[in-house]
Formats: structure tokens, sequence, C-alpha cells
């Protein structure tokens, strides 16, 4: 059993919430699976969005809603955005190779719960809630080992 | 000529025949489809045919029925079409091998078509209709402004930056309590709404360009709906007209703008048309429809049934990529991204406000 780390970041804006994105992209490696869990429009999306922006993406992100899953050829390592808000079986994922993504490339996954017991212990969940404003958001980062360290100074990079 | 078309890029699993091309006016001879909105209903809930094996298991009864419904033979076809993406990749491979193989059988033209390209050409199918035209693409993964200048010849000129529309109805009747899947529900509810209650954004309206974004939208009404706390039905039914009445308002805009970029690039177009899921929606159609009455320009549309993935559509495209001998080998490799226009400036969306 691994340690949960547990951290509360605070981004007011939308363009911090990019930028809180941004810098964990650049601690992400292969073999990575980061579960976004949250309300719609909470900023998961944006966070991937801006992830993916951050790791060289220069073409449309679309959200994957509807075919659940894209890739992007980037570097460190391929990234796949998965979307399984309409996931009704965690079993189905297994058709959309999460195996092959979870080793070889960087993972995001928006509505991580349902995947059930397929989400990877070793992932780093990062939970959206609305805050006080409009704008504002509150990323709680629950980090097990492996991402303890990474995340360690990670205000001074945002 | 007639075409056997398969679909199974999503959640619908479907084949169909079609008839024309040869002077004749275009005719549908079969269109069988598969939802699996159908059989989850009484569930309340949608089972996607994310899965590849759940395609696996109907795509040969569907093809065996659309062939049996059309009183034809392998024999008596020209061509095989098949939605090769984009799409879920599972899906889409079950489709391709399922066509590759009566291809290389019955030794018939085979046809890989882009699944977007059937939702883009389908309004040929039912009315005649002259390139170029300008074409509003709504559905459940895409929000696109494209230019139509011939078969395989389009022109990305906006695009959304985030949610596709389907999706954003979809949401909102998530948020709102209402049945899967979302767009029908709101439409039904927004009849008996007051659009003039609640005030909603209209994000991108009166910016340059056409491009699209619908997630400031969608937390609009996230955030009245938490400002009421428990919505009554009459709540709901005003939410849902206010959001319908916010996404018709853009929608024109943003066709305005796409009307303004298409006679300077590429003279006056034959016709608005709208195709996609969410253009079976009869209040936005209106909306459409009174937009290109006010610019002078008539708007086409597809019967509701063909705007939602269907075979048809697939069967026609091949049709007329097949009589300009567009054919494609049986090399042919899925693909699950496969934009329309390849050549289109990528769209940076982070950030857009409502």
């Amino acid at each position: 059993m691994t340690d949960s780390h547990l951290r509360t970041l605070e981004a007011e804006t939308e363009s911090r919430t990019a930028a809180i994105a941004a810098a964990i992209a650049g601690l992400a490696g292969p073999g990575d699976v980061i579960a976004l869990a949250g309300d719609l429009g909470s900023g998961k999306s944006v966070f991937a969005r801006s992830f993916i922006y951050a790791l060289g993406g220069s073409g449309d992100v679309p959200s994957p809603t509807f075919t659940l899953v894209q890739m992007y050829e980037l570097t460190p390592s391929n990234v796949f955005h998965f979307d399984l808000y309409r996931l009704e079986k965690p079993e189905d994922a297994i058709e959309l190779d999460i195996d092959d993504a979870f080793h070889e490339g960087i993972s995001l996954i928006e509505w991580p719960a349902r995947l059930g017991a397929y989400l990877p212990p070793r992932r780093l969940l990062i939970t959206f809630e609305f805050g006080t404003n409009e704008d504002a958001r509150l990323l709680h980062l629950d980090a097990p080992d492996a991402w303890a360290g990474r995340i360690q100074g990670l205000e001074a990079h945002v | 000529m007639n075409l056997l078309g398969i679909e199974t890029s999503c959640d619908e699993t479907s084949a169909a025949v079609i008839s024309g091309g040869n002077g004749a006016a275009p005719s549908i001879l079969s269109n069988v489809v598969l939802s699996q909105v159908d059989i989850h209903q009484p569930y309340e809930g949608v089972v996607p045919e994310i899965a590849a094996r759940a395609h696996l298991s109907h795509i040969d009864r569907i093809v065996a029925q659309a062939m049996d419904e059309a009183d034809i033979d392998f024999a008596a076809l020209d061509g095989i079409a098949v939605a090769g993406g984009p799409g879920l990749i599972g899906g889409v491979i079950v489709g391709v091998m399922t066509a590759k193989a009566i291809a290389a059988v019955h030794k018939l033209a085979f046809l890989a078509v882009n699944h977007l390209e059937g939702h883009a050409l389908t309004v040929r199918l039912t009315q005649d209709l002259e390139f170029p035209f300008l074409l509003l693409l709504v559905s459940g993964g895409h929000c696109q402004l494209l230019a139509v200048t011939g078969v395989g010849a389009y022109h990305r000129l906006g695009t959304t930056l985030d949610d596709a529309l389907g999706e954003a109805f979809d949401k909102t009747a998530k948020m709102l309590g209402l049945g899967y899947p979302g767009g029908p529900q709101v439409e039904l509810r927004a009849k008996t709404g007051d659009a003039g209650r609640f005030d909603l954004p209209r994000p991108m309206r009166g910016r340059p360009g056409c491009d699209f974004s619908f997630s400031g939208l969608k937390t609009a009404v996230r955030r009245r709906i938490e400002k009421i706390g428990a919505p009554t039905d009459t709540d709901i039914d005003d939410i849902c007209a206010a959001f319908q009445c916010a996404v018709g308002d853009v929608l024109a805009d943003r066709a305005g703008r796409a009307l303004d970029i298409f006679e300077r690039r590429f003279g006056d177009p034959s016709a608005l048309v709208v195709a996609g899921g969410v253009a079976a929606n009869q209040y936005l159609r209106g909306q459409l429809s009174n937009f290109a009455a006010a610019r002078g320009l008539e708007l086409a549309a597809p019967p509701p049934d063909l705007c939602t993935d269907n075979g048809a559509m697939i069967a026609w495209a091949g049709l007329e990529r097949l009589r300009l001998g567009l054919t494609d080998g049986l090399d042919f490799a899925p693909r699950p991204r496969w934009p329309l226009d390849p050549n289109a400036a990528p769209a940076m969306g982070a950030g857009v406000k409502a």
C-alpha cells in the first residue's frame, strides 16, 4: 500500500488552472496516469487542454466525450486523453486499450470513477472543486509516493 | 449503381443499400439502424457501443437485414462503402473488416468514407443540390462550418474550441436530470419554456472569424441551476428554452460570419446546409431557416432520421466517390482521427470566456 500525499492548490482564474496543468505536464513521464475528477464545468477539460499544449500539442484538442479517447503524439510520450463520462461498465474500458496507454503513455482521465478497479493505485488524482468566485477553482491533489517528490515544489513552477 | 454502406464508427450499428447515380434520382432501398439508445432507454441510461464486440455481434445480422429489405444480391452491388473513421477505433475496425471481406469475396469496389463526409453529402441524396455550399456540421462530436466545393473538397472555416454542440445539449440535460440522449429532451422541454426568463451568454457572438465555444454556456447553465437549488418543471422548461435560444443566436451569428468568408473566397453558395445529429432539432432548423432567408439563401437539411448516424449516408458518400473513380485499396487502415480539411489551421481553445 502506498501512502497518500494530500495537498490543495488554489487557482483564482482559469489561466491559473492552465498554468498548474502546464507545470504538472513538465513533471510527467511515460507510464503516468493522472485522474481528473470533479463536476461538469469544474475545469477538467481546461486542465487537459493546457497539459497537452504544454507538451507541444499544437492542433485541436477536442473534448473526447463522444469518442471516449483522443491520442496525441507528443514528447516525452504519447498522451491519451480519456473522457469516460459515457462509460457504463469499467470492463468496457479494456477495449479502449487502457493497458497500453497506462504503460507507455501519459494518461489524462476525466471521470476516472467510471474505471472502478481498473484505475491504477499509482495514479495522481486531482479533484476539481468550485471556488468562491466564478472562475476560482480548488485543485485537491492526492498523490502516491511516486508523485510526492515531484509535486513538492509545484508552486515554484506555476 | 447500387451500393451497400456500413456505419460502426460510434454508437450505431447500421447498414443500408442505396441506388442511384445514373441520372435517376437516388433512392434508399434499405437503412437498418441499430441504436443502443433504443435498446437501453428502458434502463434510463445508454451503453455506448464502445466495445468492438458489441458492433461485432450485430453487424452480420444488420447487413443481412439491409440486403434482405432491399431485396438485392451481393452480385447486384457495384460497391461497398464503410465509415473508415473518425471515431472509436474498435468500432471502425469491425465495420472496415466486414466491408473488406464482402468486397473481396464478391469482387466489389471498396470505398472507405470519412464519417463526416457522409454527414456532409447526405443532403445531395435527398435533394438536387449543386456545389459549392456552406455546411454547418453539428453533432455529438463536432461543431464545424465548412465550405464544400466538391466531393472530397472541404475547407474548414470555423470549429468549436472546446465542447461539441451535441455534447453541450447532453450535458445541459444531464445537469437538469433529464434523460439521454439530451438533445431531444432539451428540445421538448424548451417548447413550453420561457426563453426570456434566464439571461444566458452567447459565447463568441460578434467575434471575428466563425469559431464556436460552448464550455462557458455550459458553466452558465450550471450556475443558474445552482442558484435555483431544486428546479421545478417550469424552471427546467425555462432553462432549456433559454439554452436553446442562446444556441440559436450563436449559430446564426457564426453562420453569418462564415457566409461572409465563403462569399469572399468561393462566391455564392447554393445553400446553407445543416447536417449531423443536432440538425434534427426543429427549433434550430427554424432559426437557421430565418437566418438563411434574411440572407437570401435556402436552408437545406436532410430529414431528421438521416441527420443522426446511419448507413445510407455512408452508402451515398460512397456512391458519390465511386462515380468519380475514388475507390480505395483493401490495404486501407482505419483512421481514428480524420479531419475533413487536413489543411485547416488548428483552433487553439484554452480560456475562451463566455
